[in-house]
């Protein structure tokens, strides 16, 4: 930790909030996780839905060596992560115009783009000798130092993805439970998947910055595959994503702040036993109704 | 350059980097066939929480890279059908794994830094082919060429099994239990690669000269050894291209000829988005 003396939990909850809460950087941190833990999972309910696991990760892994890359060139990082995450989620879209959707060809060039897009990442922290503890950082996150303006722009992008989503979320749901039919009812089928690859791309820029481009997947696909275990209905899948995503932020800042450990763990920790937890909910709930049925 | 190549280091690496090559390129040309990429990087990820448990454990870092990818590998097969296992599963399990790697790493670098080096989580996820000496080698040798033979001997029954499951099931091929070892297969040659390449760029080598391969030819054996013949190609090339430039990391290199390769397919074979497919 970074203090002095390391902070002790007094299970007093409300004094031990406001403790954590008397530190600019702590309340920001809390900010930042925020709106990432409302947005990631929004946008990764549909994700899970639409099978894109493999394309989301990789738009998470290439938030790295646009962060490499925005730090060698002495630029902010939040326009490198959001810059690589958008370019790569274009790539996406036109590798999935080019080939069979979700066909082998298109899965081994995305696995390939993904290779080569941490490769270059590797170069150019290399080539940046003086990366503040290391590219670490950027692959599994930080919570310190995240600046007022980072909390702004991280919210206005949400914001601008959130109302994006709002439009475009009933079409997408109709284009990707039934492509076929949406497309003969007229509804623009390849505009809404490449608008959607963007989309993943601005909440995966989003979320790299507080789990680090190795962890995003915490609040993009485990809350939201959390959520589709425990319910089919979008709008209360959606609602119960964001819930498990705004769980594990804020219990997983909340456990970084008094052990030693990394952000990263912390919050897949939480995400995956309530991942656990739900497959297990539900293994129950199918075991009492087969049992109940044989009467 | 020509001192370089005459380096023990360089022609350990070179050893290595061949077998390894020729394990990953007949491994990659089935994950991709079977469109399992996605398995394949989630075992990358895997290998990293391997070696950094190992690390922190005091063990030897292999132990720990085989024990997890090969463990894993079946696990992720036990949970789907038939030995294919689903994405957001795989995606939900492998994004906690490597959380648990940090965990790891961080417990690695604050127990053992000061008898350990302190960059071993990067080399981990990167690779050190330069840094393996003979016995290594000989290890990484004989593993490449296990993995190569085994899946040989299994060629013909998965091809079988891939491109029509259902049939060769009633021919009375078990497609379970084949697909379970060809995920096991997976894991081990994920292991070994991530001593040449790093764990997070051993997705290239065994995507890259597959799909490539794929491009090229449609006849299954071809296009195998041709997969095969690329693999070894690519980390040539990019060994001889980090001896040249030695600002660039061979594991970067390496990438870089294998992603070159593979868009260079786009020519040969036109398709109306060639132009797309270039990575930039």
């Amino acid at each position: 930790m970074l203090l002095a003396d390391a902070p002790v939990l007094s299970w007093d909850l409300t004094a031990d909030l406001r403790e954590i809460w008397s530190y600019a950087f702590m309340v920001n941190a809390f900010r930042a996780a925020t709106v990432v833990a409302v947005v990631a999972p929004v946008v990764g309910w549909f994700m899970v839905l639409r099978r894109q696991t493999f394309a989301g990760h990789t738009l998470s892994v290439v938030a790295f060596p646009g962060a490499a890359l925005a730090t060698l060139l002495g630029i902010s990082t939040t326009f490198g992560y959001l810059g690589a995450c958008l370019a790569t989620a274009l790539v996406i879209a036109l590798l999935r115009d080019a080939g069979r959707p979700g066909g082998a060809q298109e899965s081994a060039a995305t696995g390939i783009l993904q290779a080569f897009a941490l490769g270059c990442g590797f170069l150019f922290v290399t080539l940046y000798h003086g990366l503040l503890g290391g590219p670490q950082a950027l692959l599994f996150g930080t919570f310190l130092g995240i600046t007022d303006q980072q909390v702004l722009l991280l919210a206005a992008v949400g914001a601008a993805v959130l109302a994006v989503l709002a439009l475009i979320g009933r079409p997408l749901l109709f284009a990707t439970l039934d492509p076929e039919v949406a497309a003969a009812r007229g509804v623009p089928v390849r505009w809404l998947s490449a608008g959607f690859l963007l989309l993943l791309g601005a909440a995966t820029a989003e979320a790299g910055q507080i789990t680090g481009s190795l962890l995003v997947f915490a609040l993009l696909v485990i809350p939201a595959a959390t959520a589709q275990q425990l319910t089919a209905r979008p709008v209360r899948g959606v609602l119960l994503a964001v819930l498990i995503g705004l769980a594990a932020s804020w219990l997983g800042l909340f456990a970084a702040y008094y052990w030693p450990y990394p952000l990263g763990f912390l919050v897949t920790t939480v995400a995956f036993t309530g991942y656990l937890l739900a497959h297990a909910v539900r293994a129950a709930g199918r075991f009492s109704r087969t049992a109940a049925v044989p009467a | 350059m020509t001192g370089v190549l005459g380096q023990a280091f360089f022609q350990h690496a070179l050893l290595a980097g061949t077998a390894i090559a020729l394990a990953s390129g007949l491994v990659g040309y089935f994950l991709v066939l079977r469109a399992q990429t996605f398995t394949g990087d989630a075992l990358s990820h895997v290998a990293f929480t391997g070696a950094m448990a190992a690390l922190a454990g005091g063990y030897d870092l292999r132990l720990g890279l085989f024990a997890a990818t090969i463990g894993v590998a079946l696990l992720l097969g036990l949970l789907g059908r038939r030995g294919r296992p689903d994405d957001v599963a795989i995606g939900a399990l492998f994004s906690w794994i490597l959380g648990l790697g940090v965990f790891f790493l961080t417990l690695y670098t604050t127990t053992r830094s000061a008898t350990g080096q302190g960059n071993a989580g990067i080399s981990v996820l990167f690779g050190s082919i330069y840094g393996l000496d003979g016995a290594r080698t000989l290890t990484a040798v004989l593993i490449a060429a296990g993995i190569s033979a085994a899946v040989l001997v299994l060629a013909r029954p998965l091809l079988f099994a891939t491109l029509d499951e259902a049939v060769a099931r009633a021919r009375g091929v078990r497609t379970g239990a084949l697909g379970l070892a060809f995920l096991a297969l997976v894991g081990a040659c994920a292991a070994e690669a991530t001593q040449a390449v790093g764990s997070l760029l051993l997705l290239g080598l065994l995507a890259a000269p597959a799909g490539a391969a794929l491009r090229l030819t449609d006849r299954p054996y071809r296009a195998l050894a041709l997969s095969a013949a690329l693999a070894v190609l690519d980390v040539w090339g990019g060994l001889l291209l980090s001896a040249a430039a030695p600002q660039l990391p061979p594991s970067f290199a390496v990438m870089a000829i294998a992603t070159l390769c593979y868009t260079a397919t786009y020519a040969v074979r036109r398709t109306p988005t060639a132009a797309a497919a270039d990575p930039a």
